[in-house]
């Protein structure tokens, strides 16, 4: 689905866009290009750790609850569950964004709020999750999880974790703050007046950015 | 022919013509969700299972290249940056090549400390081999975040 641009059309000569993307929208995608080089380094610092590290903790051991399920052993369950959510809530953006294409209000109004639902909802499981990790004696600079040879751990597992996963659940935070700003916006018809929707697709690639570092995220420490 | 929009945005775009029907979306919504299960289904063999370390390593290496094409599928078709000009793509995928470097040189370097500090610290490679007297787990008013590392 590439664009068609005519031939002879001259790109750089002045006054357009040669790569025919609004100027915020480029900046946006320039910002998630650094971005993901930040979270990269936070994974590739947690890989070398872990790389240099004669035996680690084992996610399945760690991550085994369910809220509600008392103490059964649900290796993956919640997470996956969060995966879920955050996948839906993408779906419901990239359709916010299409119905933006079409300046259709009433359609962005209604995806851009289950979007925010979905964030909302991620959120709530990543503070459960985090309680119970507290509970169970994990945090920075304490972590009660036996690697899985047996032996005593060190804090790296926790202090990883609880970083990485925190890095991410801020910019989940502030994708839904984001998404709410957007939402008003679309309410009092400021994109209407505008004469199109670029907002929404600029706050929508931020959204999918945030589902794509969970991709990583969820990865690293929990599969493999 | 040519729709010239973004009346706020001094520069010139050409229109990109939406498409129609959402058929896309939800197509790719299934790709990620069955890759997913795919994933969790391998996650939890390796679990259920205890295959030797060289199987282990294959499926996790089968989970990572099922990770990429996630990452691609939300890229491409829900971040819309396949239908964007080929030359704004290469501005934003040449420059990802870094981490081909940045992976390969860290994991590496961290892989060496370890076999450097397991030949010349034994003390360090017994403490880190050997199982625990007991379970290591503490409740927090046993131990406070923070006091013990």
């Amino acid at each position: 689905m590439a664009q068609a641009v005519p031939a002879d059309r001259k790109w750089w000569s002045g006054g357009k866009s040669p790569f025919n993307v609004e100027y915020g929208k480029l900046m946006m995608w320039y910002f998630l290009m650094s971005d993901t080089f930040t979270f990269g380094a936070f994974l590739i610092s947690y890989g070398t750790i872990r790389f240099s590290s004669n035996s680690w903790p084992d996610a399945n051991h760690v991550f085994n609850s369910f809220p509600f399920a008392g103490h059964a052993n649900l290796p993956l369950a919640f997470v996956s569950l969060m995966t879920f959510i955050l996948i839906m809530s993408s779906v419901t953006m990239v359709l916010a964004v299409h119905e933006g294409h079409h300046m259709n209000r009433k359609g962005v109004i209604k995806w851009l709020a289950w979007t925010i639902v979905g964030g909302l909802a991620f959120l709530g499981c990543q503070a459960w999750e985090w309680t119970h990790l507290y509970h169970q004696g994990a945090w920075w600079g304490s972590n009660p999880f036996p690697n899985a040879n047996g032996s005593v751990a060190s804090s790296n597992f926790a202090n990883f974790f609880f970083t990485i996963t925190g890095f991410h659940g801020f910019h989940v935070f502030s994708g839904v703050i984001i998404n709410v700003i957007v939402l008003i916006m679309t309410i009092k018809g400021a994109f209407d007046k505008r004469g199109h929707y670029l907002m929404v697709e600029k706050a929508g690639l931020y959204w999918h950015f945030v589902d794509l570092v969970w991709v990583f995220v969820f990865l690293c420490f929990y599969l493999i | 022919m040519e729709h010239q929009h973004h009346t706020t945005s001094p520069e010139v775009t050409v229109h990109h013509h939406p498409a129609e029907g959402t058929k896309r979306i939800w197509k790719t919504f299934w790709v990620l969700l069955i890759i997913t299960i795919i994933e969790l289904g391998l996650g939890l063999l390796m679990y259920a299972t205890s295959f030797p370390p060289f199987i282990n390593i294959v499926i996790k290496g089968v989970i990572i290249i099922l990770s990429l094409a996630k990452a691609f599928y939300i890229v491409s078709i829900f971040m819309h940056l396949g239908d964007e000009l080929r030359n704004m793509i290469m501005t934003i995928v040449v420059p990802l090549l870094l981490f081909v470097w940045f992976i390969g040189a860290f994991l590496w370097d961290g892989d060496s400390y370890k076999n450097l500090r397991n030949t010349y610290d034994p003390h360090h490679k017994e403490q880190t081999t050997k199982p625990a007297a007991k379970p290591a787990a503490a409740p927090h008013d046993a131990q406070k975040p923070g006091e013990h590392n």
